[in-house]
């Protein structure tokens, strides 16, 4: 399970830092990791999983396809960068606020202590059944980052250029979109909200293949793999009492990577 | 001969009328310089023909068969298209950039054979930066970055090539650098239409000139006769006196119509 959602995470993440041409995008920049998050409460708030086993995954990526479908609505309308990330923001906050409203009301302290643990995410206890409902849906994803590479390495050149390069961009945004809200749904859903791996896992790719956003997607895949699992085996450290959670190590690594990406690339970024 | 002919054209943008009844035409083997004052709709002109505009209305044909009938990637590989200003979002090496310009004649799966890569080497040696092949685009003048971007339009081999102010903010000598690649490109075939800003280099370097004027053609036809004292009064408010030095006629802007 770790080696799929560190595959998907990287593959989501470097094609979407192509699509967008920001290096600080990330799954949940677009607001679909949030709202699968959101899924996944409202499912250990309402006790689903008392009535069957898969109800947080359905629900995670539920949670997905709605973010998914909300940026559809506004990204077929006008498919500029600025109001996609601009939407995406809109989303995890609302995300946000509508997970802490549910913890808010939660029922007891177990409810409360199962949702703050799913959330802080990890592959300890996933069996082969979890991985067996995530399967297709995270298949289905990376299909749909087939035959995309081109259409990215041409958005370098801004979407306009692209399409005078014979990119139909908004098929292919909306590939992406897509292809990363399924696939990513179906992750959070197994392994809660691991954060970090798809912004920083292109930009270790980066420096070892260069910059054309088209040839990064295998690769990152690839080292969002290996980098997952790596992440996996440090929590399985014993640490003096309780348990490393992956999200919280990948974090704790990731969130300083993000500030110094920042730093690197703000003058771009104006 | 090919005609590239635009007929008609109507740009409406948020209820605001942009172009309006634009009708030209250009054949291959041309020069043509599309100039006017700042707002004319230049750009959304060119962006129009390149399809890239949603409210436009009009026939753009290309030796009589209709553009909308292609698909984007058919399209891509019959007119080429070089961005105003033209970013660049990842400092890609100069190599890799130019021969994004083959992309509209591979399928998604292939990655550029050895013909690209002679393709993408000649238009390079052509625009002068083929001793640049391994640098970051980041890293280039403004010459020799716009310099890449047009090996970048002209490695496609397309028989058409829109050019966007390809001259912008470059000093004298690559202004005349980029002309002279754009006139040789015209001589040996292909169709160029490119927006200028200087009415000397308009008339020095193009076949035919093409004065819009608040979205609408006030001239077309040789440069010695579009930018007639009277075009020029009329589309940048400016009157103009003429110097001439070795059989060449300058046109110097000398005052301007106050309309305040």
């Amino acid at each position: 399970m770790g080696l799929l959602a560190g595959a998907t995470l990287g593959l989501s993440g470097a094609s979407l830092q192509g699509m967008l041409r920001n290096p600080l995008a990330d799954p949940g920049i677009i607001g679909v990791s949030s709202m699968a998050g959101l899924g996944a409460v409202i499912a250990i708030y309402m006790g689903l999983t008392d009535l069957f086993p898969a109800a947080i995954q359905i629900m995670a990526i539920l949670g997905a396809m709605i973010a998914t479908f909300i940026l559809v609505l506004i990204a077929a309308r006008d498919s500029s960068v600025l109001t996609l990330i601009l939407a995406g923001i809109g989303i995890s906050s609302l995300a946000t606020a509508a997970i802490s409203l549910t913890m808010n009301f939660a029922p007891n302290p177990m409810t409360l202590q199962d949702m703050v643990m799913w959330m802080l995410g990890s592959l300890e206890n996933r069996t082969i059944a979890d991985i067996l409902i995530s399967l297709p849906f995270i298949l289905i994803g990376w299909a749909l980052h087939l035959g995309i590479s081109h259409g990215l390495d041409a958005c370098s050149l801004g979407d306009d250029t692209a399409r005078t390069l014979g990119i139909d961009t908004k098929k292919m945004q909306l590939k992406i979109i897509l292809g990363g809200a399924i696939s990513v749904g179906a992750v959070v859903a197994v392994c809660g909200a691991i954060g970090f791996v798809g912004l920083v896992v292109p930009h270790i790719v980066r420096r070892l293949i260069g910059y054309a956003p088209g040839k990064l997607l295998i690769p990152s895949a690839l080292m969002g793999a290996i980098l997952l699992i790596s992440a996996d085996l440090f929590t399985r450290i014993p640490f003096g009492a309780g348990q490393l959670r992956l999200g919280v190590v990948t974090a704790i690594i990731g969130a300083p990577m993000f500030l110094y990406i920042v730093y690197k690339t703000r003058r771009a970024m104006r | 001969m090919t005609v590239l002919s635009i007929n008609n054209l109507n740009v409406t943008l948020e209820e605001n009328r942009i172009l309006s009844d634009v009708s030209f035409e250009v054949p291959s083997g041309k020069l043509v310089g599309l100039i006017g004052p700042n707002g004319a709709g230049k750009s959304i002109l060119i962006k129009s023909i390149l399809g890239l505009i949603d409210g436009a209305s009009g026939d753009i044909s290309l030796d009589g068969k209709d553009i909308n009938s292609w698909s984007i990637k058919e399209r891509a590989q019959k007119i080429s298209y070089a961005a105003q200003g033209a970013p660049v979002h990842w400092p890609l090496t100069v190599g890799h950039l130019v021969s994004l310009g083959r992309i509209p004649h591979l399928s998604p799966w292939q990655s550029t054979s050895t013909l690209d890569q002679t393709l993408t080497l000649d238009a390079m040696k052509k625009t002068d930066v083929d001793h640049l092949v391994s640098r970051s685009t980041t890293t280039l003048s403004g010459g020799e970055r716009a310099r890449a971007m047009l090996a970048r339009a002209i490695v496609t081999g397309c028989e058409f090539l829109l050019a966007d102010e390809p001259i912008e903010a470059l000093d004298p000598y690559h202004q005349m650098k980029i002309m002279d690649i754009l006139k040789e490109l015209a001589e040996t075939g292909h169709g160029v239409l490119l927006v200028l800003h200087d009415v000397n280099f308009a008339q020095k370097y193009c076949d035919e000139l093409i004065l819009l004027n608040e979205g609408q053609i006030i001239s077309k036809g040789l440069p010695e006769d579009v930018l007639s004292d009277e075009n020029l009064l009329k589309a940048y408010q400016v009157k103009a006196t003429r110097l001439e030095k070795n059989g060449e006629v300058f046109i110097i802007p000398t005052s301007r119509i106050n309309q305040d």
